[in-house]
């Protein structure tokens, strides 16, 4: 997983609450064998209007994305951040995700941070004052910075610390290597092996 | 300090770290098996990070769910289950990991493939993106289903993140009835503690009647163990296991073997070790059991009759019921015996294995099938298959009536084109009674071996016993009437 301090682009001001996981990827594309490759169905349904705020030429390129309230809710699909990450955002700002959601993405390298609900709505006219303007996340200081408005967001400070490390479940697990190697030079003979085939 | 039970002795044998303040502890794992449902994005996840596998030589694949049971040498039709496949066999060219495809010997359903070859022994770990990996617990190992992510977890580390269990004992004491099988055991387990009992533990199966029982037997009972919610289930090791693994392709040898048995020996849950529940059920009480509702915890004798909901007390029991008997068209009070099938399938990770077919063939040996029944028999692997053939078994199965297919999951779930139609009512060996689990609209009742043959020559749901009415003979042992004959 890539180490995250910074993330600066385009920022998208989606002024949506309640948004839930069939809507960020409809369950339609979940029969696919693959963990990337899900940016089209990235709010496929709502991207089929022309107006919508993605595919306005302002927010092209986006990575960072100013969402309403309880982003995130229903189905625990992995998909949902894997469709994100995909279509380019690396950070997600809203007043309140859902948990799993909000799980998933800090396992899968999307920064979610969390501010109050006026502060989003300053953030809002901020960018809809000059759409398609870029903005700065700032993981280490925990800021988000939007022209000469610059707010504090929340994360814990563990999955700040994973995302600042680059350090997925994997990761984490592959910390203790030596101990797992140390095991494995401990493992009896009798113990199964599948190869060679036998 | 107490005595520990088998599942803490496994565990505690494969801690590589202890986990502080609440973190879960980290568990080495033996034997990692792999099919094609799960394991699509496991294997793009480590691509992505440029990943290895860390250990392909404790890592098997098969193709099973997708898998069709006829013209197997055909491509597949459905094109979702023919990606699955053909992503499987690619990633595991890539990975290095051994793969047995459709039309190998050794391809069938993963939870028989790994017992049959040996893989599967006491004390170790066993993991599969299945939740029927509780399967192999019947050896004495700590078995468990996982997800994708932790698919790719372990492909990665060979270990997995796992927080603490608890421990309960489920006793069988006693003698089973002739005619009443391990099926009818484990689905009386569940109808007694429930789909949801056995959360948070991991359950151990003890008693005489467990130990009397073969090893396909106790993989019968510990594969539904996730049917009571239970993370595994285990059987302690025994001779009965030790003489079904010894000389398979890949048990231990020589030297090997001696200190194998010597710390299978040491497995067995201290007689002061103590459990944080504990059930205990009569064998000699034990009927044939067979589901009436849509989970495998609506089950009751076979010569009881349909419960009727209203005398359910708890509400959401009562609901629960009265949905059930709606989706499976059952009026309450009818007698479990009167309800006529469509189709029997025999077959599944739950009773595909040898044991069972020679038992349901023992049962249909010389008759023909209802009028009407459509009865498929899966083996549940392509060596199970030959040998059933070098037994004879196809073709007691095929002059009865009922077709005879190639090694798979099949009609468990019907992810390959093995589906009951909508309404169709089937007695299944299998393991989920769910709706739709079998076909859109399809309507399972849970059977043992036994049932689903005597099912199959009488057309409604039947034991062996029933058929002697009929002027059957049976064998005496799976009716316990001796010399009878009309």
């Amino acid at each position: 997983m890539e180490k995250i301090t910074q993330v600066t682009g385009v920022a998208v001001p989606f002024r949506r609450s309640n948004v839930d996981t069939d809507q960020i990827i409809p369950a339609v594309y979940l029969k696919r064998v693959t963990k990337t490759g899900y940016d089209d169905g990235l709010f496929s349904s709502w991207r089929q209007d022309p107006d919508f705020i993605l595919n306005q030429p302002a927010y092209q390129n986006p990575r960072i994305l100013i969402a309403g309230s309880d982003f995130g809710t229903g189905s625990s699909r992995e998909h949902a951040v894997w469709a994100l990450r995909d279509f380019g955002f690396r950070a997600v700002i809203s007043p309140k995700f859902a948990d799993i959601f909000r799980g998933n993405a800090g396992k899968q390298g999307l920064l979610t941070g969390v501010v109050d609900e006026e502060t989003v709505e300053r953030l809002w006219q901020a960018l809809e004052a000059e759409p398609g303007m870029e903005a700065t996340v700032d993981l280490v200081a925990r800021t988000v910075t939007v022209g000469n408005v610059t707010v504090e967001f929340e994360i814990d400070d563990y999955t700040r610390w994973r995302l600042l490390e680059g350090l997925d479940d994997i990761g984490l697990t592959l910390r203790d290597e030596q101990a797992i190697t140390d095991f494995e030079g401990r493992r009896e003979a009798w113990r199964p092996t599948t190869l060679p085939a036998r | 300090m107490s005595g520990k039970t088998l599942a803490e002795k496994v565990w505690e044998s494969h801690l590589v770290a202890k986990g502080e303040n609440g973190e879960p502890d980290l568990l080495y794992i033996d034997l990692h098996l792999v099919h094609e449902v799960t394991s699509p994005q496991a294997f793009d996840g480590l691509r992505m990070a440029g990943r290895p596998v860390r250990r392909p030589d404790l890592t098997i694949a098969t193709e099973d769910h997708n898998t069709p049971t006829l013209e197997i040498h055909k491509p597949i039709a459905e094109p979702t289950s023919r990606i699955q496949i053909e992503t499987l066999r690619k990633n595991a060219a890539e990975f290095g990991i051994r793969l047995h495809s459709l039309g190998d010997v050794e391809q069938g359903i993963v939870h028989v493939v790994g017992p049959q070859l040996g893989l599967t022994m006491p004390g170790i770990t066993v993991v599969c993106g299945d939740s029927h990996t509780s399967t192999h617990g019947a050896f004495g190992a700590l078995a468990m289903g996982i997800g994708t992510s932790e698919v790719e977890h372990v492909l990665a580390t060979q270990t997995l993140p796992l927080k603490p269990f608890k421990t309960m004992a489920i006793t069988v004491e006693g003698e089973l009835k002739p005619g009443v099988t391990a099926k009818d055991i484990i689905l009386a387990v569940i109808a007694k503690i429930g789909t949801g009992g056995g959360q948070g533990y991991v359950l151990e199966y003890r008693g005489s009647a467990i130990r009397s029982l073969s090893m396909d037997g106790r993989m019968t009972i510990c594969n539904m163990s996730i049917e009571a919610g239970a993370r595994a289930g285990m059987v302690a090791p025994d001779e009965t296991t030790y003489a079904y693994l010894n000389g398979r392709p890949h048990a231990p040898t020589g030297a090997d073997w001696d200190a194998a048995v010597a710390h299978w020996e040491t497995l067995k849950t201290d007689d002061d070790a103590v459990f944080d529940a504990e059930v205990f059920l009569d064998a000699n009480e034990l009927e044939p059991f067979v589901t009436w509702g849509t989970n495998p915890g609506q089950g009751v004798s076979l010569s009881q009759t349909v419960p009727d909901p209203t005398t359910i007390i708890d509400a959401n029991e009562r609901a629960a019921a009265e949905r059930a008997l709606e989706y499976m068209d059952l009026p309450a009070g009818t007698p479990m015996k009167e309800i006529a099938v469509d189709a029997v399938f025999m077959g599944s990770c739950t009773n595909s294995r040898l044991d069972d077919l020679r038992a349901f063939a023992s049962i249909i040996k010389g008759q023909k099938k209802a009028d009407g029944v459509r009865v498929m028999v899966v083996p549940g692997s392509a060596r199970v298959r030959l040998e059933a053939e070098a037994e004879g078994l196809h073709q007691i199965i095929e002059e009865f009536g009922a077709e005879w297919r190639f090694a798979g999951c099949s009609m468990c779930l019907g992810m390959n084109p093995d589906q009951l139609a909508p309404g169709e009512r089937c007695a299944s060996t299998s393991n989920r009674n769910f709706e739709g689990r079998q076909g859109k609209g399809g309507r399972t009742h849970l059977v043992s071996p036994l049932v689903a043959a005597a099912t199959a020559i009488r057309g409604t749901l039947s034991s062996p016993a029933d058929l002697i009415a009929m002027g059957i003979e049976v064998d005496p042992a799976y009716t316990g009437i001796e010399g009878v004959s009309a």
